[in-house]
């Protein structure tokens, strides 16, 4: 593994991630949106973090994640539905997807 | 700074705290499965104080290990980390003003953060909760790539405890309460659709983007029916 490409490879990515990162702040403070615009933007990163849930819940690479991930999660988001503490949403996830492991589901 | 620490009370810093614990074992993986997979040690460390993204991170790592070259690793990641273009119009003030919050707000963005800051209503706490997650995941991320780098392969599989279930579980547990508001149902299923359909036939991180498709349902659907009250 040639090293300086590496280290090339890992500050080209650190400074394109950066500015995804800095452009929505620097952006917005330069122009002042309206309530409804701002409602948008919200919504937006709700729609993205809820694709995230699906997508990193339901499949690994290009296919199925399985049975064990997608049950764990789905206790958690029961669990969360009935409005438990966070703290036990997460854990049930966690030991729901492992316990299923442990018995051989995959 | 010190008011961050008054305003996070137990229970949100409990919450955060538990997401850290969490991140820093998925840490050790990452910088276990990075060293066995022939980087050098400094890689995986220099990468997560640097890019701070755990998912275009293995993706960086698995890309070039696999044989792939470093730009399509690097497009790769960057096409992960593309939704923090959005999430950063999301946050809007939450960074604070001065320039230097800005840049070192922006560096702690990532899901958890984002995520927790949106799940508040009141703007301190909002504040509070993006700072102390973003603070405590830094942290915690970079300490646990850095055991993981030295103790080998002592924590490389996380599966086994189940903590691939707990990363797409923190972030429902947030989601969830902002979907009591109606006008965010439909976006967000059709974004979930779209995503999903995506997934099998697209690069990582595009499906996740494509989702925005639901943002224009939203919009779409909605005008008709102000119009109709105009």
């Amino acid at each position: 593994m040639d090293g300086m490409e590496l280290l090339v490879g890992t500050v080209v990515l650190a400074l394109g991630t950066f500015a995804f990162r800095f452009a929505g702040p620097v952006l917005r403070s330069r122009a002042k949106l309206s309530p409804k615009a701002e409602r948008l933007m919200a919504l937006a990163a709700i729609v993205l973090l809820a694709a995230l849930v699906a997508v990193s819940a339901l499949t690994e690479g290009d296919s199925f994640a399985g049975v064990a991930r997608p049950a764990g999660v789905l206790v958690g988001g029961v669990l969360a539905w009935r409005k438990a503490p966070f703290v036990l949403v997460v854990v049930a996830a966690a030991a729901t997807a492992a316990l299923l492991r442990l018995t051989g589901v995959p | 700074m010190r008011s961050i620490w008054r305003t996070l009370d137990r229970a949100l810093a409990r919450d955060i705290g538990l997401v850290c614990l969490a991140d820093c074992l998925v840490g050790v993986s990452y910088g276990a499965i990075a060293v066995s997979s022939g980087f050098p040690l400094w890689a995986p460390m220099l990468m997560s104080l640097l890019v701070f993204a755990g998912a275009s991170q293995f993706m960086f790592v698995g890309i070039i290990a696999a044989g792939g070259n470093p730009f399509a690793a690097v497009l790769a990641g960057l096409l992960v980390n593309a939704r923090h273009l959005p999430f950063g119009f999301a946050l809007g003030d939450v960074l604070g003003k001065r320039w230097a919050a800005r840049i070192a707000g922006s560096h702690l963005m990532i899901d958890e953060s984002v995520a927790f800051a949106l799940a508040e209503k009141d703007a301190h706490r909002r504040r509070a909760a993006y700072w102390a997650c973003g603070i405590g995941l830094f942290v915690s991320w970079n300490a646990g790539v850095l055991i993981g780098a030295y103790a080998g392969t002592a924590i490389s599989d996380t599966d086994a405890f189940g903590l691939d279930a707990a990363f797409p579980a923190v972030l429902l547990a947030l989601v969830l309460p902002a979907l009591k508001d109606r006008a965010a149902r439909l976006p967000v299923l059709v974004g979930v659709v779209v995503a999903l359909v995506a997934t099998p036939f697209m690069p990582a991180g595009l499906p996740v983007l494509l989702a925005l498709a639901g943002v224009l349902v939203g919009v779409a659907v909605k005008e008709p029916e102000l119009q109709e009250v105009a």
